[in-house]
């Protein structure tokens, strides 16, 4: 086939829809009021946000008054984490549950709390990255203060089982936090049927811009307070609101409640015809969940190669993808997250992930498949351990 | 993290790059567990590096430094050979970033393990000419970052 662009990141980042531009505009041009301010100009800052707080809010089935505008996905982690952990309502309880695999936002955090002397147990998933309910269930004490698990995988694009999880946390009467930066969007969300107490989410992974989150915090939860200054968001997140990025965040959200079935079973045929073809690649494994996985993520790991010469050489031919190779993370070990289902070092440093979006087509994966079996040619022909 | 423009193409086009059946000094450096493995295989003749073929496993700057390697020492004299610094092979390519010079290191060590291995085919014992063959130990090359940091 001919040369051609295939975004194939989407999970790292996404391309705002120009639906969600076009509704952002004039709050970076004209609408450029403070939305505390009490003349008119900052009522349609208000008016926007207030508007935009309801979609973000529909999407996942919260009241509108549980949403609170943040900075980024990465921001909602550490508010849920450190404002729960040394929250007044935790009642002084020191222990923490999350798993191996989360996000460094949540995993840093966390290792930052178990600094200031709280406890953090990490759990381990199966080999498919998926939590177990009764490992969970057995890691649960009389002090845990709460349980973070991730609503979906962002490298191997498994997801849990958030609602079972939910439940059991609800019962112990523990606080239920998940990240579902990756899932917000992607797959159905609903914190009340799911039993979320605290959710996390980004803007730039559903089509909004980067550089503003959200957090859903259950009508009754008081989260010790991250960023101090005025009273913005209720007083629970301080600094002027990101007005034209939150009414994106919002047109993201309202576009993704009307479209995500759609684009569910778009996605899903798109990746599984992109799985059939890697998978049949001699030496080639698909990582993360057969089924229960986000709609768009495709993870592999490919034998006797390594992950950044491939992102290198899929880049020469126009293709966007991501590893977690060790030579990616800058240091000896290859992702966390491949070596928590199990993987070893050896099979891990071959890893590739293509996550595909909504402007891709058919012929894109088309291509992909064609060029990814060149270029794993090209690396096998040169690699000293490849054997057929 | 960025790579320099020779870096680049000797990633994209690899000098040297392939199998050599009939080398008669060949040497392997690395392993699997860390991330880059590289094979040097050369013929020697009187002395004489008269050809070189390299074969890696790794990311773009093992591949890169590999390939540099063997143009650095094509045509060279085995003890102008055994004088190669990992040093000369960054400076050739217009420096790694820090967190690749151990891909440097490697790509000295590959040679030095050929060398050894070129010596004792012969009979000879490499330890007082060579020093450290490079095989002493299992992932000793250093992924430290920015020690021998370059620019």
């Amino acid at each position: 086939m001919e040369d051609r662009f295939v975004y194939a990141d989407n999970a790292a980042t996404t391309p705002i829809d120009p639906r969600v531009l076009e509704k952002m505009m004039p709050f970076l041009t004209t609408e450029y009021g403070n939305a505390s301010t009490l003349y008119s100009l900052g009522h349609s800052s208000h008016d926007a946000m207030e508007e935009a707080r309801k979609e973000v809010a529909l999407l996942m089935n919260a009241d509108p008054g549980e949403i609170y505008f943040t900075g980024c996905g990465s921001e909602s982690d550490n508010m849920a984490l450190r404002g729960w952990m040394h929250s007044k309502q935790n009642k002084g309880k020191k222990h923490l549950i999350t798993t191996c695999i989360e996000h460094h936002a949540i995993l840093h955090t966390a290792q930052a709390l178990e600094k200031e002397g709280f406890e953090v147990t990490y759990l381990p998933v199966d080999k498919h990255g998926m939590v177990e309910l009764e490992v969970l269930e057995k890691a649960i004490r009389p002090d845990t203060a709460m349980v973070s698990v991730m609503f979906a995988n962002n490298e191997i694009g498994t997801v849990n089982p958030i609602a079972e999880i939910g439940k059991l946390c609800r019962e112990k009467g523990i606080i239920f936090h998940t990240d579902a930066v990756q899932a917000y969007g992607h797959v159905p969300v609903d914190v009340k049927a799911m039993n979320i107490d605290i959710l996390s989410i980004s803007g730039h992974k559903i089509n909004a811009p980067k550089g503003v989150g959200a957090i859903y915090i259950r009508k009754g939860i008081l989260l010790n307070q991250l960023i101090t200054g005025g009273g913005q968001e209720k007083g629970r997140r301080a600094g002027t609101e990101n007005i034209a990025s939150i009414v994106g965040l919002g047109e993201a959200a309202r576009i993704k409640r009307e479209t995500m079935e759609e684009e569910t079973a778009y996605l899903r045929k798109l990746s599984r015809k992109l799985i059939d073809g890697v998978t049949k690649f001699p030496q080639t494994i698909l990582t993360g969940h057969p089924t229960e996985r986000l709609p768009g993520t495709c993870s592999f790991c490919i034998n006797a190669i390594e992950g950044e010469s491939l992102v290198l050489m899929l880049d020469f031919n126009g293709i966007c993808a991501s590893t977690g190779s060790a030579c990616s993370t800058g240091s000896l070990d290859p992702s966390h997250v491949l070596l928590g289902i199990g993987l070893t070092h050896e099979i891990a440093h071959g890893s590739l992930r293509l996550t595909l979006g909504m402007q891709n087509t058919e012929e894109d994966v088309d291509y992909i498949l064609e060029r990814l079996e060149q270029v794993v040619k090209t690396l096998r022909a040169m690699s000293p351990i490849w054997h057929e | 993290m960025n790579y320099s423009k020779k870096v680049m193409d000797h990633f994209a086009h690899p000098r040297n790059v392939g199998d050599m059946p009939d080398a008669n000094a060949v040497g392997t450096v690395g392993n699997q567990k860390c991330g880059d493995i590289m094979k040097m295989m050369m013929k020697i003749e009187n002395d004489i590096i008269v050809d070189c073929k390299f074969q890696t496993f790794g990311c773009g700057a093992a591949v890169a430094t590999s390939s540099m390697a063997t143009e650095l020492v094509k045509g060279k004299t085995v003890q102008e050979a055994l004088q190669l610094s990992n040093k000369a092979v960054m400076e050739a390519l217009d420096g790694l970033p820090p967190v690749k010079v151990h891909c440097s290191v490697l790509a000295e060590e590959a040679i030095r393990a050929a060398l050894v291995d070129y010596y004792k085919r012969q009979g000879i014992d490499p330890e007082p000419i060579v020093g450290c063959s490079g095989e002493c130990s299992e992932c000793h090359h250093d992924h430290g970052h920015g020690e021998e940091e370059e620019e």
